[in-house]
C-alpha cells in the first residue's frame, strides 16, 4: 500500500527515537562501566536511554491521532491494545513469580517497555491472521 | 452489514484503489467495507453515498 502521510511520519520518527536509543544505551553503559558517576549525575545519566523509548511511546499516541484512514486507525488501536494486554499479563505472573521468590529478582534487561514492543508486533501479525489488510507498526 | 459497494465501484470500471483515492482512504480500507469485516463511520458512509449519488440505505443495509 502507499504509506500515508501520518505513517510516513511514523517511521521517520520510530526511525529517529531508536537511533538516539542505540546511541545513549551504549553511552550508558560505558560510562558506567568505565566512569561510575556520583549522584546525582548517575540518576541522570542512567534515565538518558530511557527518554527515546518514551519518545517512540510519544510517536505511536501521534500516530493514533494523526492517521485519518478510519479503518487503520482502528487497526492501529487494537494493535496496541493487544501489545498492551500482552504487557500487562506478562508483567503481573512474572510480578507474582517473584513475589513468591520462585523466580529471582530482577528482569535482566527485559522491562515492560520490551514486552509492550514484543505484543505490539504480535498485535500486527494478529491483525493479519484475523484478516484485517493492514500494515504492521 | 451488507453493501453494494463492490458492484457500484464495477459499475463504474473502477479498481479498490481508484475507490479509495475518491474517498481519500486506502486500498485496505475499501476492501474491509467491501468484504464487510468493516462498517464505515457515518461520516465515511455519507461521503460514500455522495460520491456515489445514493442514499446511505441504498448502499448499505443491516445484517439479520
Amino acid at each position: 500500500m502507499s504509506q500515508s502521510p501520518a505513517i510516513r511520519r511514523y517511521l521517520r520518527r520510530l526511525s529517529g527515537f531508536m537511533g538516539v536509543y542505540i546511541v545513549l544505551i551504549f553511552a550508558a553503559g560505558y560510562i558506567f562501566r568505565h566512569m561510575p558517576p556520583e549522584k546525582p549525575l548517575a540518576y541522570a545519566i542512567a534515565i538518558l536511554p530511557a527518554l527515546p523509548i518514551l519518545g517512540v511511546v510519544w510517536t505511536i499516541y501521534r500516530l493514533l491521532v494523526e492517521e485519518t484512514d478510519e479503518y487503520m486507525r482502528m487497526l492501529f488501536v487494537k494493535q496496541s491494545l493487544f501489545a498492551t494486554a500482552f504487557c500487562l499479563s506478562i508483567m503481573t505472573v512474572w510480578e507474582f513469580l517473584q513475589n513468591y521468590e520462585v523466580v529471582p529478582a530482577g528482569n535482566g534487561g527485559f522491562g515492560a517497555a520490551f514486552f509492550w514492543f514484543v505484543g505490539l508486533g504480535l498485535g500486527a501479525a494478529w491483525n493479519r491472521i484475523t484478516g484485517a489488510d493492514g500494515p504492521c507498526a | 452489514m451488507k453493501n453494494q459497494l463492490k458492484p457500484l465501484r464495477a459499475a463504474r470500471g473502477w479498481s479498490q484503489q481508484d475507490l479509495a483515492e475518491r474517498l481519500n482512504i486506502s486500498r485496505q480500507s475499501v476492501n474491509a467495507i467491501e468484504t464487510g469485516k468493516y462498517d464505515p463511520s457515518l461520516p465515511l458512509a455519507f461521503r460514500i453515498a455522495a460520491l456515489f449519488e445514493a442514499r446511505i440505505e441504498e448502499i448499505f443495509e443491516a445484517s439479520e
